[in-house]
């Protein structure tokens, strides 16, 4: 590395577990690389923080490529900081400036319930997905063939476009509501559109609905910030696609 | 004689499988109910095989240390999935899917496991397709195929370039149905740290709560490890940052044999390293050279200048360009498998060539691709005597639609547009053929203990094909787990529930304890990632691309003294009740320092080149596959299978000899 790197301040979440009280504490980064992502400075911090007897901040991470959803972090204000259409682990240190001050806190929602420092338990998203978001199949590996009922192109690339939310959090976590009306409008729309999952439509959508209420998570009022911050782009019509099949269901 | 049964049924290798299955023992759905399974690891080889397992009736008991069982590592596998259904009409079989994976494996799996395995591939579309998974189709609404690397049909399924995430959320959605039900009871972030074996038999496993640090028992008839491949012990690979081979290695130090630990991939389009900071690689989908050409320019002062920055790769005429697949292999061209891909960009980066500053990368280019898409539309669209402009337009357009997630990935990294720019491309570490060493019924040399997906050794051979990983996952755990664990299982009805309070998990503890101890009481002055980057370095030095006598004997040795340093010097900081990564990390490198040496010393022992093991000694002298892999089948078509005897360096080696029936063996050429 060239002497060129920034010098940061970052002022960081801590807390050292659910039942204590947490608070923001300043630290100092030096010579960081501008093709660093923004979790090789974390690990920058971290290494730093070990060798001065300190201990390291907590974050939640895995694949370090945008896939695995497990990255999380309000950087900024932002969920996945000030970037568009990637997860903070995806986020590299070019869009920072020399001298910066960045705030990093973690997801903030009733839902989410800090762990430690910026981790978060995102279980109730386990809860909304067990309350029906699945298809009742079992792997007997004797379904019809993959081929026997075609699906229209158009609507194939719709549901996989839904399918690829990867359950982080982000549209919560920005949402002034904290509703998770997108990450349930986007599994809720995979199945709607596949014949396969229509089936079993009415009961999931009551249900998920249901187990998301029940979490805590707020109602959406269309403000369609969860739509620019989700990092797989995942679109706001599946919260109107959900509405509808809700409508549906309950009519029924 | 070798104490090796690999159990696999007689008869011709067609019906090995059906016969097997019909006089295999079965355990009746009440008797179910009273048996117990855990399963750790939720990929698609854990996820799968917990769900199915639950539908039987089992109670199972599933393992992951990420928040959710969604976040395995199996979620960023982008290419595909392949399957024998011959949809394409391109002459593909049961039999054509076998072939081209033993071959691929460079001669070195199990003919009767591969073949069993390309015989259920077709049922995991069906299966995948009737729980949701939205592949990609074609116009007329049906599924849609494409090529890969190392076969000549196109037989992989895919949705877009997140496959392995579609199929993970799949097998996820299939176990939510068995949480729901309470017939699978999921424990997350929990990280198993050592198996118990009580009367010689796996029955339970000792696991930490990562968010207490509590260390808890758990007691079942049978353990199933699908935790995944041991990458990560290079530091630098595309695994997830928290992968890692402790289960896998706690298993082998309680009696399951570890086999082949040198059969690593180093897959071939990987971003390139750039710089010292850098904690993990991230991978390109093989699917890209399907249309991506590979090159480096034929002089090195092109080299030169374009390191320089005097000039771009777009000034290079075709003439002063070596596409060097295409000139070495042209019958395979850009899709030769993965090793010998990866093997070539080295060769050409050692002799100079490499386009970046670091030396170690090549181009990976999709001119061409966008020109012939971009006249291509012009015809279907009616637009004649199209303009350059227009047709680099139509072109991009198909090959956004093709990999768009892709290149927007790597400009988001790299910070350069690759639909402008050829994309800047090396080979890293990727996947792992070898691991714990398992019969035909996927159960280790431990009885009752199980181990499947990546972990294990099985199915690959010395090189897996591309779009073979996710089929083999989801195989073993939907369609063969589920069938062979039944009639181990099947002895098992009247036992009755597992104590854990017996001495077995009382000295299981303890020792998971006295480690964890350790590690909080050490005063240590260096971190873990210090010691974890140091051993990458030696096992890609020594042990990476290519491997020599005197590097892997050296490797051995740096290691060995490298995990004594660790054990004097490592500084964990926090408390052991509590959630602390660090203290996690420490245990997994561990496991790491120990696994290195063993495969060193796998790779010293292998006097020959197969897959992705090349030793410099073995390469073919003369002829029109000069400089290629020589392999040895007189000596060494057998699987290596290594007994834990207290210290790696010590581990006794095990046969397993190879034996091929349906196959000729035949030196694999891509030329």
């Amino acid at each position: 590395m060239s002497g060129k790197g920034m010098n940061l301040t970052l002022k960081i979440w801590r807390q050292k577990d659910a039942q204590s009280k947490g608070k923001m504490q300043t630290y100092k980064v030096n010579d960081i690389s501008e093709h660093m992502s923004f979790l090789e400075m974390m690990d920058v911090l971290n290494e730093q923080l070990i060798a001065e007897g300190d201990e390291p901040v907590a974050f939640d991470h895995d694949c370090r490529e945008g896939i695995c959803g497990m990255c999380s972090l309000y950087i900024n204000g932002e969920a996945h900081g000030p970037d568009r259409g990637v997860t903070t682990c995806q986020l590299h240190m070019r869009m920072f400036n020399d001298g910066d001050t960045i705030y990093i806190e973690p997801f903030r929602a009733a839902a989410f319930p800090v762990i430690k420092d910026l981790v978060v338990d995102r279980s109730a998203f386990e809860r909304i997905q067990q309350a029906g978001g699945y298809i009742s199949v079992n792997t007997s590996g004797n379904t019809q063939d993959a081929n026997a009922i075609p699906i229209s192109k158009h609507a194939a690339d719709e549901a996989m476009d839904a399918a690829t939310c990867i359950g982080c959090g982000a549209c919560v976590a920005t949402c002034k509501n904290s509703s998770a009306m997108l990450f349930v409008g986007a599994k809720v729309s995979q199945y709607a559109l596949l014949p396969q999952g229509q089936i079993e439509a009415a009961d999931r959508v009551k249900n998920m609905v249901a187990q998301m209420d029940l979490e805590g998570f707020g109602n959406c009022t269309n403000t369609g910030a969860c739509e620019i911050e989700c990092p797989k782009g995942i679109s706001l019509d599946n919260i109107a696609r959900m509405n509808r099949e809700l409508i549906k269901a309950s009519v029924k | 004689m070798s104490v090796l049964d690999s159990k696999v049924p007689k008869g011709p290798i067609k019906d090995k499988w059906t016969s097997y299955k019909d006089k295999i023992n079965l355990v009746n759905p009440a008797n179910k109910r009273n048996i117990d399974i855990i399963v750790v690891g939720t990929g698609l080889a854990g996820g799968s095989a917990a769900a199915t397992l639950a539908e039987l009736g089992y109670n199972v008991k599933a393992f992951a240390y990420q928040d959710s069982p969604r976040r395995a590592h199996s979620i960023a596998a982008q290419g595909g999935i392949n399957a024998a259904k011959n949809y394409m009409g391109d002459g593909d079989s049961v039999y054509r899917l076998f072939y081209d994976t033993v071959k691929g494996g460079d001669y070195r799996s199990r003919e009767a496991n591969v073949y069993r395995l390309a015989e259920v591939s077709a049922n995991i579309i069906d299966q995948c397709v009737a729980q949701g998974v939205p592949f990609a189709r074609d116009y007329g609404g049906l599924l849609d195929n494409r090529s890969f690397g190392g076969v000549l049909v196109s037989r992989t399924f895919y949705a877009k370039g997140q496959t392995g995430q579609q199929l993970l959320l799949g097998a996820y959605s299939a176990m939510n149905r068995q949480i729901a039900r309470g017939k699978i009871q999921m424990y997350n972030r929990h990280e198993m740290l050592d198996v118990v074996i009580v009367d010689e038999k796996a029955r339970g496993i000792i696991a930490r709560n990562l968010i207490t640090g509590e260390i808890e028992r758990h007691s079942a008839h049978a353990v199933v490890v699908g935790s995944g491949g041991y990458g990560n012990v290079y530091f630098l690979s595309t695994n997830a940052m928290g992968s890692n081979a402790t289960a896998a290695w706690k298993i082998h130090k309680k009696g399951a044999f570890f086999a082949n630990p040198c059969y690593t991939q180093i897959h071939p389009t990987c971003i390139p390293r750039s710089g010292d900071y850098q904690s993990k690689l991230t991978l390109m989908s093989e699917s890209l050279r399907n249309d991506g050409r590979i090159w480096v320019p034929k002089n090195l002062e092109d080299v030169k200048a374009i390191r320089e920055g005097r000039k771009k790769p777009t000034d290079l005429s075709e003439d002063e360009r070596d596409y060097y697949l295409e000139r070495r292999y042209p019958a395979f061209g850009n899709l030769v498998p993965r090793d010998v891909a990866s093997r070539a960009a080295k060769e050409r980066c050692d002799a100079g060539y490499g386009v970046n500053a670091t030396g170690e990368a090549v181009y990976l280019d999709f001119a061409s691709a966008i020109e012939r898409y971009g006249k291509e539309q012009a015809k279907i669209q009616g637009i004649d005597n199209p303009s350059k402009a227009k047709i680099t337009e139509l072109g991009e357009k198909i090959v956004e639609a093709k990999y768009g997630n892709l290149f927007q990935m790597y400009e988001k990294i790299v910070d350069d547009n690759p639909y402008k720019t050829p994309m800047m491309i090396y080979p890293a570490v990727h996947y792992t053929m070898g691991g714990v060493w398992v019969d035909y019924n996927l159960m280790t040399t431990v009885p009752g203990l199980y181990c499947i997906g990546e972990a294990n050794f099985s199915d690959h051979g010395a090189n897996r094909l591309g779009a073979s990983a996710l089929m083999q996952g989801l195989a073993d755990g939907y369609f063969v787990l589920p069938y062979t664990i039944g009639d181990y299982l099947s002895e098992d009805i009247r036992t009755g529930a597992i104590p854990t309070d017996s001495k077995e998990f009382d000295e299981a503890e303890k020792s998971v304890k006295d480690r964890i101890d350790f590690f909080m009481n050490n005063k240590g002055s260096k971190s873990v990632d210090y010691f974890h980057k140091r051993l990458g370095k030696i096992m890609w030095d020594k042990a990476g691309m290519s491997r020599n006598e005197k590097g892997l004997k050296e490797a051995m040795s740096e290691i060995k003294a490298l995990r004594e340093e660790f054990w004097k010097d490592v500084k964990v900081p926090g408390s052991a009740n509590e959630m602390n990564p660090e203290l996690e990390k420490a245990g997994r490198v561990a496991d790491f320092l120990e696994l290195g040496e063993l495969f060193a010393k796998d790779a010293l022992m292998r006097e020959e080149s197969c897959g992705g093991h090349f030793r410099e000694e073995s390469a073919e002298e003369s002829g029109p596959q000069k400089g290629e892999a020589k392999r040895d089948d007189k000596n060494f078509a057998f699987v290596a299978a290594w007994e834990y005897k207290g210290e790696p360096g010590d581990a006794v080696l095990h046969k397993e000899e190879l034996e091929f029936k349906d196959i000729e063996l035949k030196q694999r050429s891509y030329k």
